[in-house]
C-alpha cells in the first residue's frame, strides 16, 4: 500500500500548525485582553470553521484561489503558479480550516493568566513585548500545547474543503482522508481499512495525551 | 370509534402501494437527465423519484450496507456487474440505460485547437481537468482518447483529476483549469458556463456504458420495475439523446 498520502497529510498539519502559532498568538493574545470593539465580532468570525459545513470553505476557496480569484489572480501573475491544485493552496485551507482550533485554547490560555502577572512584570520594568515573551507564553504554555495538538489533528482529519480545491495529486494534495475515500470508492477496502485505523488510533492516542496532561496539570495545582 | 380506526388503517396501508416513491441512487453525470425523466415520469402519473446523486463506488459501498435504493443507475458496468456476482441485486435486470460520450471543453478565456483533442499538447492550456481515470468510467475513457492520441505523457504533468467528472467539470466552470474533457450531457445544461467544445471521436476511447439494476433488497420492486420500463421507453429516449447520450444497447 502507499504511504505516500500519509506522510502528506503529516506534512500539511505541520506547516499548518507552524503558520497557524504564528498567526494565531497574537490573535489570540488580543482576544484575551484587548478592549476593541470589534474583539467580539472577531471572535465569533474565528469560531465560524467549527459551525460551517466544510464544504462552504471549499467552495470559496476554489474561487478565491482560482486563477481570476482575488487571492488566486495575484498570486499567479506573481509566481507563475495557481494556488489551486497545490499544497500552498490547502495550507492556506487548512489554516481557515484548524483557526479555532488553535486560537482558542490559546485565548483561554491567556485569559487564565490574566493582567496580574504582566502587570508584575511591568512594575519591575520589562516592556511589554518582553513581558508577553518572558512571562505570558510561559505561564499559558499548557494551552499552546493543546492548541498545537489539536490543531495538529484536526488538519488531519480534514476531507470535505481539500476534495474540493485539492485536485488529488498524488504526492502533492492527495491527503490521507481523500486516499481513504478513493479505495473505498474502487472498493480497495483493505486499504481502506489500514488507512482508517490507522487514523482512528492516532486521533485517540492524541486525545489521550491532552486530557492526561490537562488532568495532570490540574491536580498538581499549576495555573 | 372501531369502525373509524380500522378505516384509517385501510386508508395508510392502501395509500403506500399507490403512492410510495421509487428510491433511486444516480451517477452525478446522470442527474440532470434523471430529473427531467423524473418530471416526464411525474406527467404521465408516475410515483415521484427520489433521487439520491453520488459517486457511484460510494453507492455501491451503501448498497452492500443495506441502502434502502430500489434503482441504481451507475456510472459504469463493473459496479452492477460486481453487485450481481455478490447477491444483491437482480441479474435479470442489469442493462445499460446509457452510453456517455466524451467532449473536450475549452473555458471562457481558452480556445480550442484547431484539429480537436489531437492538437491539445501543442496548444496553449493552463491545466486540463479530467475524471480520474482509477475512478470514473469518463476518466478512463479520457485517459483512453490521450493515449490514443499519443499525448498523455506530454500532457500528464498538467492533468487535474476531479473525483468524477462532475468535479473535473466544477474545475473547469470555476476557471480553475483552462480544458477539460467532460461528459458530453454536461453541454446540454441550462447553466452551462461560457466557453467552447468539440466532441472527442468516439473511436477514440471505448464506449462508456452506464448500467442500471434494480436491487435484490428493494423496498419497492414493482414500483422500480415500472420505472426501469419506462426509462427504456420512447419519452426517456427522447430525453437521453438530448442529453448527449446515445440510448440504451443491447446488453454486452
Amino acid at each position: 500500500m502507499n504511504l505516500t498520502p500519509v506522510w502528506i497529510s503529516l506534512q500539511l498539519a505541520s506547516v499548518t500548525v507552524v503558520v497557524l502559532l504564528v498567526l494565531g498568538t497574537p490573535l489570540a493574545w488580543w482576544l484575551a485582553v484587548g478592549r476593541s470593539r470589534w474583539r467580539v465580532p472577531v471572535d465569533a468570525l474565528v469560531a465560524l470553521p467549527l459551525v460551517l459545513p466544510p464544504t462552504v470553505l471549499g467552495f470559496y476557496m476554489l474561487i478565491l484561489l482560482g486563477p481570476q480569484g482575488p487571492i488566486g489572480g495575484p498570486w499567479l501573475a506573481v509566481t507563475g503558479d495557481t494556488l489551486t491544485f497545490s499544497f500552498t493552496g490547502l495550507v492556506i485551507t487548512s489554516v481557515l480550516y484548524s483557526l479555532p482550533f488553535v486560537v482558542q485554547p490559546l485565548r483561554d490560555a491567556f485569559r487564565g493568566v490574566g493582567a496580574g502577572p504582566l502587570e508584575a512584570a511591568a512594575m519591575l520594568g520589562a516592556r511589554p513585548l518582553d513581558a508577553f515573551f518572558s512571562v505570558a507564553c510561559p505561564l499559558a504554555g499548557r494551552g499552546f500545547l493543546t492548541a498545537a495538538v489539536l490543531g495538529f489533528a484536526h488538519t488531519l482529519g480534514e476531507f470535505g474543503a481539500i476534495l474540493m480545491v485539492g485536485g488529488s495529486i498524488p504526492g502533492e494534495t492527495r491527503v490521507v482522508a481523500i486516499a481513504i475515500y478513493e479505495h473505498v470508492e474502487t472498493l480497495d477496502y483493505a486499504s481502506a481499512h489500514t488507512l482508517s485505523a490507522g487514523l482512528l488510533v492516532f486521533s485517540f492516542l492524541v486525545l489521550l495525551a491532552i486530557y492526561t496532561l490537562n488532568r495532570r496539570g490540574r491536580s498538581g495545582g499549576m495555573v | 370509534m372501531t369502525r373509524w380506526i380500522i378505516g384509517w388503517m385501510l386508508v395508510l396501508a392502501v395509500t403506500p402501494a399507490i403512492a410510495e416513491p421509487v428510491r433511486v441512487a444516480v451517477a452525478s453525470n446522470f442527474l440532470a437527465p434523471l430529473e427531467r425523466i423524473a418530471d416526464a415520469y411525474a406527467a404521465q402519473g408516475g410515483p415521484a423519484l427520489r433521487i439520491s446523486a453520488g459517486a457511484t463506488g460510494q453507492h455501491y459501498a451503501q448498497i452492500v450496507n443495506g441502502a434502502p435504493y430500489d434503482v441504481f443507475l451507475a456510472a459504469d458496468q463493473a459496479r452492477p456487474e460486481r453487485l450481481v456476482a455478490e447477491g444483491y441485486a437482480r441479474p435479470e435486470s442489469r442493462f445499460s440505460y446509457a452510453v456517455g460520450r466524451l467532449v473536450l471543453w475549452a473555458g471562457a478565456k481558452a480556445s480550442l485547437p484547431d484539429n480537436g483533442l489531437a492538437g491539445l499538447a501543442g496548444h496553449p492550456l493552463r491545466r486540463l481537468a479530467i475524471a480520474n481515470p482509477e475512478l470514473a468510467p469518463y476518466g478512463q475513457a479520457a485517459r483512453q482518447a490521450l493515449d490514443a492520441t499519443g499525448q498523455w505523457s506530454a500532457l500528464s504533468d498538467d492533468i487535474i483529476q476531479g473525483q468524477n467528472v462532475g468535479q473535473a467539470f466544477q474545475y473547469l466552470a470555476t476557471g480553475n483549469v483552462s480544458h477539460a474533457l467532460v461528459a458530453a450531457s454536461y453541454t446540454r445544461l441550462d447553466n452551462a458556463p461560457d466557453g467552447d467544445w468539440v466532441a472527442v471521436d468516439a473511436r477514440l476511447h471505448d464506449p462508456v456504458r452506464q448500467d442500471a439494476i434494480i436491487l435484490e433488497q428493494a423496498p419497492n420492486p414493482e414500483g422500480a420495475r415500472r420505472f426501469v420500463e419506462f426509462l427504456q421507453g420512447p419519452v426517456a429516449g427522447e430525453i437521453l439523446t438530448r442529453f448527449g447520450y446515445q440510448t440504451a444497447v443491447p446488453r454486452s
